[in-house]
């Protein structure tokens, strides 16, 4: 599927701000995966060894390089090292829930939040994306007309929708949910779409000779068919909505981790930052994982 | 029997390409029985599938008369009922399901719950693959896939039942075990079938005629064979047989004497 490709590796290349430390980790992760293990007995034992060296170990092996590059490049630059950004952690995730105003709220708030926005948003957007998406899969004069929005639309950076949805609201709570929507009801309308094309000439044939009506074709056949490709879509749309979130709350401001990165900034709590790093990427494979999973269970074998 | 069960008269096809008109059928005429068996074989690309599919409806003519049982063709419909060479069930549906969405649509107007399960069971009974019945379509072999594309396609007790290559993508034994079942199956229902097929034997086994295709374009109907073969006809006693070898060297004599056109194309 080259449009899904497309939108992959569109969706990968978005981020611009690939900082030196990823880069190096990712390097670190390449040396490590090269060494082999020795050779070993054949027993069951020598298998799980072999097992675990070849699977568990690399990872932390990966984490161990990552944390020491980390931690040297912290020694130099003044950046708070894995140490002193572990202990605030601790402290910080203590007491996940507290609040003390709405400038001064606990982690835990301002990463539902955020997930509550994410969910708004994207929710419309599939709400209006996927149905859209059949429509424009199935009447090819839909495709055409839609197509030149949809290729113009598509490669705008997801914050210049903002000031768009601060006129239109008048509020920053839904200017937000407006950017995550717009941005990702396209990988959603347009894998959807996709998959209707694809769905295969002889189901469709079958469908022909039964003489089905357009809801048990759409049910028992047009439905089942697109639903992976769909769900690659939800997966992509999810993972740029993730990505928006942060940078559309740093400039709505409110409660939410974005603003939150950005309240730290202000105190100059650069550990607090860091953990914020963190704690958005792993919300953000957890929401991914959970889709695959959920992919998982729909996936057929012709 | 009507003897007049299926009639094309004058039939041809053009394809609208971008290379201009591509007349693919011309001036095709064929009458077959009630509860005949026909086979259509041709070289590859001399439009046999294409003729099927102007009887199934899924395409339409570009001129000339197609009826069945009385009725002009126009469209698909279950009373015509196709098994594909690739099988075409539904991977998300099991055997059952797949069955069930033909019977459901053609006798659920009529018929309770109880009886449309019934009917579903039998099908799938008749072509002996009551043990699959609840497998998914990727749990099974290629010649059961083909099994229940064929239970689909008799359950829904068709005019006439339409073949296209249905044992082209199985194996020489498994093709062999599946023909036999198609001459029980046959025998057992009495259905009007149409075959397109390119094996020879195959056609001389299962048909009362064989319709041999000139090479396209503008294929047309070369000959048309009748297979004088008493049933219910056995394979191994078929293979001394005089009648039988006559009929099949007399397709090979057409499709290599007389029709060899492709393959020098290709050479």
């Amino acid at each position: 599927m080259p449009v899904a490709r497309a939108i992959k590796l569109w969706q990968q290349t978005v981020p611009p701000t690939k900082g030196g430390k990823a880069v190096s980790a990712g390097e670190a992760l390449a040396a490590v995966s090269v060494v082999e293990p020795g050779p070993v007995a054949g027993s069951r034992v020598a298998t799980t060894v072999r097992a675990t060296i070849r699977y568990i170990l690399p990872p932390i092996l990966g984490l161990l390089v990552f944390v020491l590059v980390w931690a040297q490049i912290s020694a130099v630059s003044g950046l708070p090292g894995p140490l002193k950004t572990w202990a605030s952690a601790t402290e910080l995730f203590a007491h996940p829930f507290y609040q003390n105003g709405p400038n001064d709220q606990g982690i835990g708030w301002n990463v539902l939040q955020s997930l509550g926005r994410v969910g708004m948003g994207f929710g419309l957007a599939a709400l209006i994306g996927i149905p859209f998406g059949f429509l424009v899969g199935r009447f090819s004069f839909l495709s055409r007309m839609s197509s030149p929005i949809i290729s113009l639309l598509r490669p705008v950076s997801p914050l210049a929708w903002l000031p768009i949805g601060l006129f239109v609201f008048k509020e920053a709570q839904p200017a937000a949910i407006w950017v995550i929507f717009i941005s990702s009801i396209w990988p959603m309308i347009i894998n959807t779409a996709v998959g209707v094309t694809r769905v295969p000439q002889d189901y469709l044939n079958v469908a022909r000779v039964l003489r089905l009506n357009e809801w048990k074709v759409f049910t028992k056949i047009l439905f089942p068919a697109v639903l992976p490709y769909m769900l690659t879509g939800v997966r992509l749309a999810i993972g740029v909505a993730w990505l928006v979130i942060v940078a559309a709350e740093m400039l709505t401001g409110g409660v939410g981790l974005g603003f939150w990165v950005w309240d730290e900034w202000n105190n100059l709590n650069v550990e607090h930052i860091i953990i914020a790093i963190f704690v958005v990427g792993i919300v953000g494979l957890l929401l991914e994982q959970m889709l695959v999973l959920v992919a998982k269970r729909f996936e057929y074998q012709g | 029997m009507e003897q007049r069960y299926v009639l094309l008269e004058k039939v041809q096809k053009v394809f609208d390409t971008r290379s201009g008109r591509f007349v693919a059928l011309r001036d095709v005429n064929l009458t077959i029985r009630q509860g005949e068996f026909v086979s259509i074989i041709g070289h590859s690309g001399c439009g046999k599938s294409t003729l099927l599919n102007l009887i199934s409806g899924l395409t339409d003519s570009s001129g000339g008369v197609l009826v069945c049982a009385g009725r002009e063709i126009s469209g698909p419909g279950p009373d015509r009922s196709v098994v594909f060479q690739n099988h075409s069930l539904l991977p998300w549906m099991s055997c059952f399901e797949n069955v069930y969405l033909a019977v459901e649509r053609v006798f659920g107007a009529r018929e309770g719950k109880a009886d449309l399960q019934r009917r579903t069971h039998e099908a799938l009974a008749l072509v002996g693959l009551e043990p699959a019945t609840h497998k998914y379509p990727h749990e099974i072999s290629g010649g059961m896939k083909q099994r229940v594309g064929i239970a689909r396609a008799l359950s829904m007790q068709p005019k006439v039942l339409l073949l296209d290559e249905p044992l082209g993508a199985l194996d020489a034994l498994t093709r062999a075990h599946l023909q036999d079942e198609i001459l029980r199956i046959v025998a057992a229902t009495g259905c009007t079938t149409i075959m397109v097929t390119h094996d020879v034997d195959e056609a001389v086994l299962l048909s009362d005629r064989i319709v041999m295709m000139t090479n396209g374009p503008a294929a047309t109907i070369g000959q048309i064979l009748d297979v004088e073969l008493p049933r219910p006809r056995a394979r191994l006693k078929l293979a001394d047989d005089p009648v039988y070898n006559r009929c099949r060297s007399e397709v090979l004599k057409f499709l290599y004497e007389r029709q060899n056109r492709p393959a020098e194309h290709a050479a």
